[in-house]
């Protein structure tokens, strides 16, 4: 039997255990992540019509292109790294977070700003501090505030006033016609934050007739895929069940936003917004679910978590509540971003048979 | 399983690779014909090597010695087969590496003759130390892939005043059923060689802990275990890496070891089933230990299964017994998670080979590495709770010691993280690197240290050697002046003389 | 305003003389990072760095004019341990590891004069006139001063081969 050596092996250098691997990968994560977008995404794409298709398209197109161009710069091959799926999901996060009948330039430059300035500058995948679609989001409202704070009432496709194909081209590329000037509308906390400061309590704003309200459904005007509250969180809800994400970050997301919501409308309504309010209104649930949870730019540990997503939730409310800006996701995400290294520096999880700041646990003897 | 259950359960930590155990498991064990040649490492334990006892040429029986233990912690190794040494030499070590050991090569004479055996009817009415001695002596080490002495392990249990044997049957390894074969096909010699350890180490109660995927090695078991009380049959989650010492103490005793102690602190020594059937066989027969079973598995196998084959079989006869379906693209000693590539097939079986894999193409398949996008999975399966994307991160960097501050002395290298890892960074190669090159380190900063001291004693040397050549010089020319001076007081007592005369 | 102006002139005296106090007081003679690197060193002299002695070798990493990787003999180890403590850029890769060497005696050469044993820092060369001398593994540190003192040139450096006990596994490669 000796003298039948069966093969001579490969002389490459020796592959180190595991040799099996699980089945997910960085692009299936991705995927699915953007699976779970899909249901939200696609009602914008109905609510808002074909312009929110173009300004998705567009978003995508030149977040794929940004990063193309720099591993290009770096003589790496763009191919086998665009196939993660981080450009594409970083483009559709942004898309969805955007005005959906933005001209086609806010999705051009916030696309390719959010690959470059907002991930590849750093070194790519993985070492951004920050959440690339919020830094672009950030950008875009800082640099264009009118064209981001531009919403529009919701003309379902199918609807007698829904724009059509061609004409809806023209609203992305050539700015919104003036027949449509009726469809500009504001969102709830543009339009409570614009009459508070023109000495309008809440009780006597949103009792008023045309005053923009919140609804589980999202028939209301918005980001491209914010509104659809019960769509966001069932997409939430797959990324848990699939354990993509924890429930961690966005419980306590929530929690930080609805806390001081709640106390807050408790003692003065005239002052502050209701909890559900806040939840529904704005970004705070796909924030929750999609934005606050990127790996990357998110503390690892369960505990570092939670102090993460109560400190955007919080954050949120109080720039929603006395900042400049309606809307507040962006900005809470971004500065958290910048506490996630202390986060994770002092929050670490206990190791076997070592206490808390790392000595050797003492021994209980089995009886 | 249950909602509740695999929500409270189910232990936090580890993975659930696929077990792929059968149809393997199921094939009834089968007995490998004695190859020609057997090829017998002098390291196949933790420890010193051995050191060869007979001479090429000899004539060697079945169980003879051949090779005693190196140092205190050490093993002997016995022929397993009679016939003649026909070379003491180097060989391809089962090892990545492909490096060789010093190992004797035995043909076989076909008559597979027995030498003299020493068993005992009675092992109970030995003394503890006499087990522990016997055991020492059949060269028996921890099967389960550790290979530990188990004698050093009893000593130390009974040092330590012991009161709980764990027996390990978990086989948390995927593709691996040779533990499960013992369970099932030598429950009594088992459970027997369990109750030996207990009366060596004075325990008390033993505790079988058996991966819940393992029905027929439960019931075996559990029959085998009807008639003593003091054993206890416990089924745990299968839950990689269930088979770790310390999370199976964890499992069954709630007690956590602490890092950087023993699991004898806790009052535990945790013993493999087929380490306890060893013991059984070397106190019971005399037996040492020389064969076992290997699990013979993968995708290039044809038939897969357990053989029961003598420690030294080249790995080629396992796979030409079984037969391959396609050229192995991996051979791997051990089970997927934790096991030892090897650089080719002519490498032997050892005494802590559980298994052996030969692998298809499709099963060696490594995807390629991306980079690390933090998502926390590699942390959330460390049975250790360590962060193994931090310590990657600074072994990348070559900051061995940040790593070090991270927990790299706690790794387990049990292979969670890099089995789960998204972006399939090779975590564990990066661990076992850090650490080889940290004892690396440290034997070099020992020798740094004896090279001090040698000059040290050079220095004192030529010291010493300067005052003696001075102080021999100084005697010498006192010498010299004495005899001048008696010289000339003789000449003037002389002059003198001849004056007064 | 007067106020200000005597207060932080009183207060400027005041710690300036603290400062000149504490010069006299704590002075150094001599530079202690010497010492302490010094005290890192091998301490064998052998010149493989191409300064005088081990010493000579911490004075000039203190003054900058070495690298952390200076010692062969020292390994990675020396080297890693070197940069920390001076705050040197060390790229490990570089370190001239080239494994460890021990010296050896062909002895069918090997005359028996006893030189190599006068030079040997560690006396790790045993022997005596005429007789063929011999090598002590252990204490032999590779520094090659017996290589070059060998009138026959019988002392070799040989390297010491890798065993499965000491081999380390690769580091991976960068993606």
């Amino acid at each position: 039997m000796n003298d039948a050596p069966l093969l001579p092996l490969a002389a490459a250098p020796p592959v180190a255990a595991p040799h099996t691997y699980a089945a997910r990968s960085v692009s299936t994560v991705m995927a699915w992540v953007m699976a779970a977008l899909t249901p939200a995404t696609v009602y914008g794409f109905w609510l808002y019509g074909w312009p929110a298709l173009y300004l998705w398209l567009i978003t995508i197109g030149c977040a794929v292109g940004g990063e193309a161009f720099c591993l290009r710069l770096m003589g790496r091959r763009p191919g086998p790294i665009l196939r993660d799926g981080s450009a594409v999901l970083t483009g559709w996060l942004l898309a969805v977070s955007l005005p959906p009948w933005a001209p086609w330039w806010i999705g051009a430059f916030g696309g390719a700003f959010a690959a470059i300035f907002g991930k590849q500058v750093f070194g790519g995948l993985g070492q951004n501090p920050f959440n690339p679609a919020m830094v672009a989001r950030v950008a875009l409202l800082i640099s264009f505030p009118v064209a981001m704070t531009s919403w529009v009432a919701p003309l379902p496709l199918g609807s007698a006033a829904a724009p059509g194909v061609l004409q809806s081209l023209a609203i992305t590329f050539k700015g919104i016609p003036t027949d449509f000037d009726g469809v500009a509308s504001a969102s709830l906390l543009g339009y409570s934050k614009t009459e508070m400061t023109r000495g309008i309590d809440l009780l006597h704003s949103l009792a008023h007739a045309g005053a923009p309200g919140v609804a589980w459904g999202g028939f209301r005007p918005g980001s491209l895929g914010e509104t659809a509250a019960l769509l966001v969180a069932a997409g939430g809800a797959l990324l848990l069940w699939l354990r993509i994400i924890s429930w961690h970050t966005p419980a306590a997301m929530l929690a930080g936003i609805a806390l001081p919501a709640a106390i807050g409308h408790a003692l003065n309504p005239g002052q502050y917004l209701d909890a559900t309010t806040h939840l529904l209104a704005g970004g705070a649930l796909l924030g929750a679910f999609f934005i606050a949870t990127d790996y990357v730019t998110s503390p690892n540990t369960p505990a570092g978590q939670l102090i993460f997503g109560f400190g955007v939730g919080l954050l949120t409310w109080v720039i929603r509540t006395w900042g400049g800006y309606p809307e507040g996701v962006a900005f809470a995400v971004m500065l958290m971003n910048v506490m996630t290294p202390v986060i994770d520096r002092y929050v670490k999880p206990r190791a076997f048979g070592r206490d808390r700041r790392g000595r050797p646990i003492a021994a209980r003897r089995v009886n | 399983m249950g909602l509740m259950e695999r929500l409270f359960k189910t232990p936090a930590w580890g993975v659930h690779p696929d077990d792929r155990k059968q149809p393997a498991a199921a094939v009834p064990l089968r007995v490998l014909p004695m190859p020609e040649r057997l090829y017998i490492p002098l390291l196949q334990h933790v420890g010193a090597p051995a050191r060869p006892v007979v001479l090429v040429g000899q004539p060697v029986l079945k169980g003879q010695l051949i090779a005693e233990p190196g140092g205190n912690i050490s093993a002997p190794i016995h022929a397993p087969t009679s016939g003649t040494v026909i070379a003491i030499g180097d060989l391809t070590a089962p090892h990545p590496s492909g490096l060789t050991l010093p190992a004797i090569t035995i043909a076989a004479d076909g008559a597979d003759r027995w030498a003299e055996l020493h068993g005992c009817d009675d092992p109970f009415a030995l003394a503890p130390e006499e087990i522990t001695r016997r055991t020492a002596a059949a060269g028996v080490v921890g099967l389960g892939g550790a290979t530990f002495p188990s004698a050093v392990k009893f000593s130390l249990g009974k040092r330590l005043d012991v009161g709980t044997l764990i027996v390990n049957g978990g086989e948390c390894e995927p593709y691996l059923s040779s533990d499960d074969r013992v369970m099932r096909d030598f429950a009594d010699a088992v459970v027997d060689g369990v109750r030996i350890v207990m009366h060596a180490i004075g325990a008390r109660q033993a505790l079988v802990g058996i991966e819940d995927n393992k029905p027929e090695a439960i019931a075996a078991m559990r029959r085998a275990t009807e008639a003593y009380a003091e054993v206890k049959v416990c089924p745990v989650p299968a839950r990689y890496p269930m088979g770790s010492d310390k999370q199976l103490i964890q499992t069954l005793t709630g007690r956590e070891v602490p890092a950087d102690a023993r699991a004898a602190e806790v009052g535990v020594l945790v013993h493999n089933v087929s380490t306890c059937a060893a013991v059984h066989r070397a106190i019971r027969k005399g037996i040492p230990l020389i064969e076992r079973i290997v699990t013979v598995n993968g995708g290039a196998v044809k038939n897969p299964g357990n053989l029961w084959a003598p420690i030294g079989t080249l790995i080629d006869d396992l796979l030409n017994f079984c037969g391959v379906v396609e050229a192995p693209a991996r051979l791997i000693l051990g089970g997927p998670m934790m096991g030892t590539p090897l650089p080719h097939g002519r490498t032997p079986i050892v005494k802590g080979a559980s298994g052996i894999l030969a692998f298809n193409a499709a099963e060696a398949a490594v995807p390629e590495a991306g980079p690390c996008i933090r998502c926390g999975s590699c942390a959330k399966a460390c049975p250790m709770g360590l962060l193994p994307m931090e310590m990657a991160a600074h072994i990348r960097a070559d900051s061995f010691k940040g790593a070090e501050r991270f927990g790299l002395a706690d790794c387990i290298a049990c292979g969670c993280c890099a089995y789960i890892c998204p972006a399939h960074i090779p975590l564990v190669q990066y661990f076992s690197h850090a650490k080889g090159e940290l004892s690396a380190q440290e034997r070099a900063s020992l020798r740094n240290d004896a090279t001090k001291r040698l000059v040290e004693a050079r220095a004192a040397r030529i010291e010493r050697e300067t005052q003696e050549k001075a102080a021999a010089a100084a005697r010498r020319k006192a010498e010299r002046d004495r005899a001048k001076a008696a010289a000339a007081a003789l000449s003037t007592t002389v002059t003198a003389e001849e004056i007064s005369s | 305003m007067i106020a200000a102006i005597l207060s932080l002139t009183l207060l400027g005296t005041l710690l300036g003389f603290g400062l000149g106090f504490a010069d006299r007081i704590f002075k150094v003679e001599s530079n202690p990072l010497i010492d302490e690197v010094a005290a890192l060193m091998p301490g064998s002299n052998c010149g493989q760095c191409g300064f005088p002695g081990c010493s000579g070798a911490a004075v000039a990493l203190v003054e900058g004019r070495a690298a952390a990787a200076v010692c062969p003999p020292g390994g990675k180890a020396l080297a890693s341990a070197l940069a920390a403590k001076l705050s040197l850029e060390l790229d490990l890769s570089k370190v001239a590891d080239r494994g460890p060497q021990i010296a050896s005696v062909a002895e069918d050469i090997c005359i028996g004069c006893c030189r190599c044993i006068k030079v040997c820092p560690t006396d790790a060369i045993l022997g005596a006139a005429k007789q063929i001398h011999n090598v002590i593994r252990e204490a032999c540190t590779g520094c090659g001063n017996c290589v070059e003192r060998c009138p026959t040139e019988a002392m070799t450096l040989q390297p010491i081969p890798l065993t499965v006990q000491h081999w380390v596994w690769p580091k991976p490669a960068l993606a």
